[in-house]
């Protein structure tokens, strides 16, 4: 029996369109429950009352803090770091055996699922060097886990930068980091902007490398090695304890909205950028 | 002249960039360093055997064997390959060939906005929605392997899908219109051709996607059941090497504790292969 | 005649293959010298060679001596970043900066560390009625330089390396883009310039050469075949390579 291709090529077309469309589908459906059945609890009060009874009633507010403090400190952290290293291995070497060995470091780091990175900040930052459960051990855990994007994002946008400029920059007497500073890096801000945001979707959505390492403390954080909660820690712990599904509703909202705002600006930026270029 | 000054600067900079680029490297010998220093030792005092092939965890009874949560580990990523690898490559393959301009102005963002929804929401979804759906239609308590392997499965698609994506788009436009000259259908031109071209690219995806599935922590945890055995079917609960070290860890203390790094270590040398055949697959495809 | 630069046997290779091959000539002193020669001759290696933009290269091998004022300036202990706001550079494409008229003007100055807004608009103001463009961008200082047409970018370019009041210009096919227009302008502003300033003009545009400069220099594979003033090589050459050339008959 001869299969008519016509006829085949029709039948994968819709397949596939159908297959990409269910995808999509179970995007939107994620967003649709937690948008229903999140709505009715969340409020600005919600956000910004303590909540009492381990969360079964009240607010979120220092779980918002503690999401904010974290992301604040790790981006801190992370992005000197990470564009140091962007800028190290495009303007200041040549590809040789050294920035093959770095670009391994970044590329195995990218690969380390969060439960090792909490694992490690446990051991390392909460047990030996006695920093206890708190919102610095969180941070610089986080920190860690977030300078493989920054580095590759920034790295990418800092090679997507003209040639010509440089020159012309070299030319009218700029030293190296003169022209990085001055020319390179305002070109390459939006593509480093995305990665930025990226990380802190990234920070604002991890549960297990932030448990072991921040703690789950429901008081407001006041220093550095005080611990602390995450949205995301919050709600696992919500959802997990059976204590309240309405709250752990209404937390995902606002966990899944302003990580979906934070991850569609960064698509914004990172298109902005494609079309300059191309 | 100044120029002496503005030399020395330029070299103190040079010297704090290195150091900069020089710190992922250091986080990853940290990371390895703490992980095997606290999770070998237990593999001198229980034995590499009882671990890796012991069938029963009792860690305060001098229990270590992580055997059935290795196996579970395996089992619930071949799971998600299974429901994600189809699906996943299907729509790459239809954003690179078949998707017009305007519809993959759309597409394209909403597959990647899944990689932003975080694990617990997946998890939590996964407890409310798919378990009782398998409890009812199948049987079983519904936390089951068919569970994980759904919840992971959906997971992994934002990994197959842009990854596959890429390889389908870096395969030259001529290979297409060649095929397409000759007289073959669009469908044709692509199994024959494009995705033949991009072979390597597609399995580095699903390589990367088994990568993330077998790390995957919280999510697994709150749909798996967490029972300490091999499962025996599709409708059984288990417990994968990261759910174990998540469940535990937080009250974890002694012999305990060096059991649960024990598992870390067998997950991040599982988690190693796994990057390496990955890279080693991305690699053959730039020397080609 | 005062010699500003001085090259002596000068050789260059890029890996195996001779690029500047035993160079010998005297740039002199408030003059326009204009290098002329086909394709991979070797000027433009010459000319980065003064700037040493040629340290942007992979692979370089150089013998021989580049001096300018007496001063070697191939030597490792030259500071070149001092030596490219002596040499300023005005490349074949006009290469703004993405940011505006003032700021691409106001770069170099800015870098030796002038900060005062007025001195900047001294400078600016000065630098831009030297290149001729003064009159036609008077209004817009503020505006994107990436708005400019070519021909305006391009003397926008040249004011940008007036800005950095070097004793050097060295114009690299600087008109190879541009309309006769725009050309002339530049020809007039350079004709202006050098009371000030020592020019190079590198340009494939024999009738350029012969229009705009005092001093022409021939390149051909590498070497440097006849040197001489130019109203002396374009009527009586002593080559007949350059005759050929300068008629056309190849290049």
């Amino acid at each position: 029996m001869r299969v008519n291709p016509r006829l085949t090529d029709t039948l994968v077309r819709h397949l596939l369109n159908m297959q990409a469309y269910f995808t999509v589908g179970i995007l939107v459906i994620i967003v649709f429950i937690i948008f229903i059945k999140g709505i009715s609890n969340c409020s600005l009060s919600f956000m910004l009352t303590y909540p009492e009874d381990m969360g079964r009633h009240g607010g979120v507010f220092p779980a918002i803090v503690g999401t904010i403090f974290l992301v604040a400190l790790s981006i801190l952290f992370a992005t000197p770091l990470g564009l140091g290293t962007a800028i190290f291995l495009t303007e200041y070497t040549k590809e040789s055996l050294l920035t093959t060995i770095i670009r391994f470091g970044v590329e195995s780091l990218a690969g380390i699922p969060s439960i090792i990175y909490g694992l490690f900040g446990f051991i390392f930052f909460v047990i030996k060097l006695k920093m206890g459960w708190s919102l610095l051990a969180g941070a610089l855990t986080m920190t860690i886990m977030i300078l493989p994007t920054i580095i590759r994002t920034s790295e990418e946008a800092i090679k997507a930068v003209p040639k010509n400029l440089r020159i012309v920059s070299h030319s009218l007497g700029a030293t190296k980091w003169e022209t990085t500073v001055k020319v390179v890096l305002p070109s390459a801000a939006p593509g480093i902007l995305t990665g930025i945001m990226l990380s802190i979707g990234r920070a604002v959505g991890e549960t297990a490398a932030v448990i072991f390492t921040m703690g789950s403390s429901l008081r407001l954080p006041t220093s550095l090695m005080e611990s602390g909660r995450t949205m995301a820690v919050h709600f696992y712990i919500l959802a997990r304890e059976g204590i309240s599904m309405e709250k752990a509703y209404a937390t995902a909202l606002v966990l899944v909205m302003s990580i979906l705002a934070i991850n569609i600006f960064a698509y914004y930026m990172m298109n902005k950028v494609t079309a300059k270029y191309s | 002249m100044s120029s002496n000054k503005a030399v020395f600067k330029e070299r103190i900079i040079k010297q704090i960039l290195t150091a900069f680029a020089f710190s992922s490297l250091l986080f990853l010998f940290l990371i390895f360093a703490f992980i095997l220093v606290e999770g070998l030792p237990l593999f001198y005092k229980a034995g590499v055997k009882n671990i890796i092939f012991g069938m029963k965890w009792a860690p305060t009874r001098g229990f270590f064997g992580i055997f059935p949560m290795i196996v579970s580990s395996f089992l619930v990523t071949f799971g998600a390959l299974v429901i994600g690898g189809p699906l996943g490559l299907g729509c790459a393959v239809y954003l690179a060939e078949y998707a017009g301009r305007q519809q993959k102005m759309f597409l394209k963002p909403a597959l990647e906005l899944l990689a932003g929804i975080p694990s617990v929401v997946y998890g939590f979804l996964g407890v409310l929605y798919i378990v009782p759906f398998i409890r009812t239609f199948f049987g079983g308590s519904g936390f089951s392997l068919l569970a994980t392997s759904i919840v992971l499965g959906i997971m992994i698609l934002p990994t197959v899908i842009s990854i596959s994506y890429d390889a389908l788009m870096s395969v030259p436009r001529s290979y297409r219109e060649g095929a397409l000259a000759m007289g073959s259908t669009k469908w044709q031109s692509t199994w024959r051709v494009v995705i033949p071209a991009a072979k390597s690219g597609i399995l580095a995806s699903c390589i990367l996607g088994m990568g993330r599935a077998v790390g995957e922590t919280m999510a697994v945890i709150m749909v798996a059941g967490n029972a300490l055995k091999i499962p025996g079917g599709l409708l059984d609960p288990l417990r994968t090497l990261t759910s174990n070290i998540a469940l535990e860890l937080s009250y974890a203390s002694g012999d305990h504790r060096l059991g649960l790094f024990s598992t870390g270590v067998v997950l991040l040398f599982i988690i190693m292969v796994l990057n390496y055949f990955a890279n080693f697959v991305i690699r053959r495809t730039v020397i080609k | 005649m005062e010699a500003k630069i001085l090259a002596h046997n000068l050789m260059v290779r890029f890996g195996a293959v001779e690029v500047l091959k035993g160079i010998d000539l005297e740039v002199y002193k408030n003059m326009i010298t204009g290098f002329m020669g086909p394709a991979g001759s070797g000027k433009s290696t010459l000319i980065s060679l003064v700037n040493r933009m040629i340290d942007f290269e992979d692979g370089v091998h150089i013998q021989g001596s580049l001096s300018i004022d007496g001063e070697d300036i191939l030597s490792k202990s030259v500071d070149v970043v001092g030596l490219r706001r002596r040499v300023g550079t005005v490349f074949a494409v006009p290469l703004p900066l993405p940011r505006s008229i003032f700021e691409n003007i106001a770069y170099g100055p800015r870098l030796k560390g002038i900060t005062r807004r007025a001195d900047l608009e001294d400078i600016v103001e000065e630098s831009l009625k030297k290149a001729v463009l003064w009159e036609e961008v008077r209004d817009r200082l503020q505006v994107s330089a990436l708005k400019l047409s070519g021909g305006q970018q391009q003397r926008l370019c040249l004011a940008r390396t007036l800005a950095l009041r070097p004793e050097i210009i060295l114009l690299d096919e600087p008109c190879s883009g541009l309309d006769p227009i725009s050309t002339a302008k530049i020809e007039e502003a350079l004709n202006e310039l050098k009371k000030d300033y020592t020019i190079i003009l590198v340009s494939n545009n024999t009738k350029q050469i012969a229009r705009a400069t005092d001093f022409s220099a021939f390149f051909y594979m590498g070497a440097l075949v006849e040197f001489g003033a130019t109203e002396k090589i374009f009527t009586n050459p002593s080559v007949k390579q350059t005759e050929d050339y300068i008629q056309g008959k190849f290049g």
